[in-house]
């Protein structure tokens, strides 16, 4: 892991290493969107005997999705409705959803894009003639809020300038919060719960990744908001080029680990988003499709998505096939089986689309039309850019490759994946949807664990938040931690978790490093532990050929399923082998064991769920097409922390916006 | 397409509180080797070439070559990263040269409206703080099944 010639790991691990407990009333685990939505949010509402600590392994200004930056926010409801914001996100994830949650992210959304533009975030703006403003010259126009009009790619989505969108962000979020209030580089890797209230968050655990030192924090309530899951299939580039991941290669699942490990209920694992982007840099291809008006190409040079065959195949999932914008997993379907006929490769036919444009631009005009399409790669994916130039594209004059990458998992973005959370409490909101705490009360995106929230990539059934709404959804939870921390202000948390065991436990993957490295000549290779290197790579292996990776166009079987299970179970197991000489390699024991864990619940609830939902995403070959007879639900899961068991079940979905 | 650090620029921030790159790469990728007194990339098959560490570094010792596996030689990315707008340097493999420069941002750094200030009245309603501020009313759904 470390270069040759170097010394291996610059901060090495020692057998015993500080410890430090505190105790606070409310903790935020993340540093990215959702948190810092929560750390903007939180002392609005805190009276001033109440405290609140934030925890990001990384640091705030440049951790999380958003770190490289974004160029289009894409959720602004603006002059839309969350009635159809809704309907489009049912849509696009073939009819299973918890409106609720959807519904009450769009009322909210809004508020947090006029505070990113107030705070300094550039917005295009469009003109009185109906031009494109870039973000400064648009100022000119008035706010968002004020009623200046955005400049619109599809019906959700605005332009903007992001290179510095999280930084914005997270300045107003620590100056929010206050520094004092703050860790960062320190990684949380499992949480607590109470030894005398049954199902209670009380705490957690964790290390500084910057100095020998163990925390253990306990708290009233928490919240989990640390991104989806990466680096879990096989990715398409093993090389150097496997942290060219689409989503941040440092995402690593902890969120759903850390719920599932104190019993929080998950929802729709199954649903995974397979993005298709330009091949091998990533690139995104939104603006592309809906900015730039460019179209696919199979290898024929043909629209086939515009063909009678693919229309056909649509058909076959209506009415999400056959609805004006096209599901994203279908997209992928249709696209796959180009591939798969002999029809590939797919291009993204740039050339014509700016020549298209170009036809009504003046030469300044069209200028600016090159610096768009390079800004779209620039401020948020640069490594496409760098492949561009390294492969001399230049978008007007040569057309680029499109592909499917490998498997994600996340609840904001294309995909729907995370924990079964309470709803907000109106009437109109099925008591169903709605989870009551010890106290008999709903508090708005609480697990199934009292005290326990998550945002972001954390909420199951409620994908399509992207930026803007996982950072209104933190504001949301941050409300609702601070009302969670007031009814339970006599709630003293209490572990069955002392400094010993505490340190023993974190630190076990050093000692057995420390304990056998002198054994062999080459410290990589003994028998007596495994890096958590190797493991990465037996995980990308397993579940690329039987967990429906890229290696089988994206199918499994049930065979193939009881197969990985058995692999995932020795690799749990395995895990108690790990060894990390330094603090970095300390970090990647904890995540490859929050991915394992991640995706072994993707798996259980890919086999549960008896149909292919979402076709384009992944296929179970013996359960071809939908069967909304059968399979018309939500598929939920528990692991129970006591009987260390998994629970598979089915949850009723329940319409409610027409 | 990892960063690498070009050893004669670097000086381990040696005048800074910290080591620019190490603090701020939101992978903890980039450490100081203290006997050299210069930073290095210690995995570079996790770098996200998020660019984070080529913005920040104070000396411009950091840079980013291809990834191995697929981008040919001989191009480069390079921002410059200022307090209203970041400069973009594209060179392709064939020579030629692009230039951009997008805006950032459009406030001074550090003056973003925390509203540290601003105490939220009830905490039972389902607003936001600057919603209840503003006077917001929550939308109910137009119609219902």
């Amino acid at each position: 892991m470390a270069l040759p010639n170097k010394p291996k790991g610059e901060l090495k691990a020692v057998r015993d290493p500080e410890f430090e407990e505190r105790e606070v009333d409310i903790l935020i685990v993340g540093g990215g969107m959702a948190a810092c939505g929560a750390a903007f949010e939180v002392k609005k509402w805190m009276s001033d005997d109440q405290s609140v600590l934030l925890v990001d392994k990384a640091a705030m200004e440049r951790s999380g999705a958003v770190a490289q930056g974004l160029s289009a926010i894409n959720t602004y409801i603006g002059e839309n409705t969350p009635d159809d914001y809704v309907r489009m996100v049912r849509n696009d994830l073939m009819g299973i959803v918890r409106e609720d949650l959807i519904f009450d992210l769009g009322c909210h959304v809004d508020d947090s894009v006029h505070l990113f533009e107030e705070w300094g975030l550039p917005i295009w703006k469009k003109s009185a003639e109906g031009k494109n403003l870039d973000g400064k010259k648009g100022l000119s126009m008035g706010t968002l809020k004020s009623g200046a009009a955005p400049v619109r790619t599809g019906k959700w989505q605005i332009m903007i300038n992001g290179e510095s969108y999280k930084r914005i962000v997270a300045e107003a979020a620590k100056k929010a919060i206050g520094e004092d209030n703050i860790l960062e580089r320190v990684f949380i890797v499992e949480l607590l719960l109470d030894k005398n209230r049954d199902n209670q968050i009380a705490g957690a655990m964790g290390f500084s990744v910057r100095e020998n030192k163990v925390y253990l924090i306990k708290c009233k309530t928490a919240l989990i908001a640390c991104g989806g899951a990466v680096n879990i299939y096989q990715p398409r580039s093993v090389g150097e080029g496997k942290g060219r991941a689409w989503y941040p290669v440092w995402n690593s699942g902890s969120t759903y680990y850390l719920g599932m490990r104190v019993g929080a209920e998950l929802s729709m694992m199954e649903n995974r988003f397979t993005p298709a982007r330009f091949k091998d840099g990533y690139g995104p291809v939104g603006a592309w499709f809906l900015l730039f008006k460019a179209k696919t190409l199979n290898g024929l040079g043909e629209n086939y998505a515009a063909s009678d065959a693919a229309k056909a195949e649509l058909e076959k999932y209506a009415p999400y096939g056959t609805a004006a914008v096209t599901p994203t997993c279908l997209r992928n379907h249709l696209m796959l089986f180009e591939m798969k006929e002999g029809r590939g490769p797919i291009i993204m036919d740039t050339v014509t689309a700016l020549a298209e444009l170009g036809k009504t631009m003046d030469k300044k005009e069209l200028k600016h039309l090159e610096s768009e399409a390079w800004e779209d790669f620039l401020d948020m994916t640069c490594g496409q850019a760098n492949l561009w130039c390294a492969t001399n594209t230049e978008p007007e004059k040569k057309n680029s490759e499109v592909m499917p990458t490998e498997p994600y998992l996340l609840g904001s973005h294309s995909g729907c994946c995370g924990f079964w959370v309470s709803g907000p409490d109106f009437d109109w909101v099925p008591d169903s949807y709605k989870i009551k705490a010890d106290n008999g009360k709903v508090y708005n995106r609480m697990t199934t664990v009292n005290g326990l929230f998550t945002a972001g990539d954390g909420v199951g059934c409620s994908g399509h938040k992207f930026s803007s709404g996982s950072h209104s959804e933190g504001r949301i939870t941050a409300k609702q931690m601070v009302r969670y921390a007031k009814d339970h202000a006599d709630f003293k948390p209490d572990v069955d978790w002392n400094q010993e065991k505490v340190v023993d436990y974190v630190y076990r993957f050093v000692r057995n490093y420390l304990d056998h490295c002198e054994y062999t000549t080459a410290d990589d290779i003994n028998p007596n532990y495994l890096k958590p290197n190797g493991m990465m790579y037996r995980l990308m292996k397993a579940t690329h050929e039987y967990g429906a990776g890229t290696a089988t166009f994206y199918q499994t079987t049930s065979k193939n399923l009881e197969i990985v299970m058995e692999m995932l179970e020795w690799m749990r197991e395995d895990c108690e082998k790990l060894a990390a000489g330094d603090l970095h390699e300390l970090m990647r024991a904890w995540e490859i064991l929050h991915r394992i864990w991640t995706v072994e619940s993707h798996l259980r609830h890919i086999q549960f769920r008896k149909e292919t939902r979402y076709p384009g995403f992944y296929y179970q070959a013996d359960y071809p097409g939908q069967d909304d007879e059968n399979w018309f639900c939500f598929v939920n899961s528990k692991f129970d922390p006591k009987e260390q068991k998994w629970d598979v079940f089915k949850k009723d979905y329940i319409k409610i916006i027409p | 397409m990892p960063s690498f650090v070009i050893a004669e620029k670097c000086d381990g921030c040696k005048g800074g509180e910290k080591t620019a790159c190490m603090y701020i790469c939101p992978n903890d990728l980039m450490v100081l080797d203290p006997n050299e007194m210069k930073a290095y990339n210690q995995e570079p098959d996790q770098c996200w070439e998020c660019f984070s560490c080529v913005k920040i570094c104070p000396t411009q010792a950091i840079e980013v070559r291809g990834y191995a596996d697929f981008v040919p030689l001989g191009s480069s990315v390079m921002p410059m990263l200022g307090t209203e707008d970041v400069m973009w340097t594209c060179k392709f493999r064939n020579g030629v040269i692009k230039r951009f420069k997008f805006p950032i941002r459009t406030t001074p750094e550090g003056a973003a409206n925390a509203y540290e200030d601003l105490k939220g009245k009830d905490l039972e309603s389902p607003l936001l703080s600057t919603e209840e501020a503003d006077g917001y009313e929550m939308p109910k759904p137009q119609e219902l099944v």
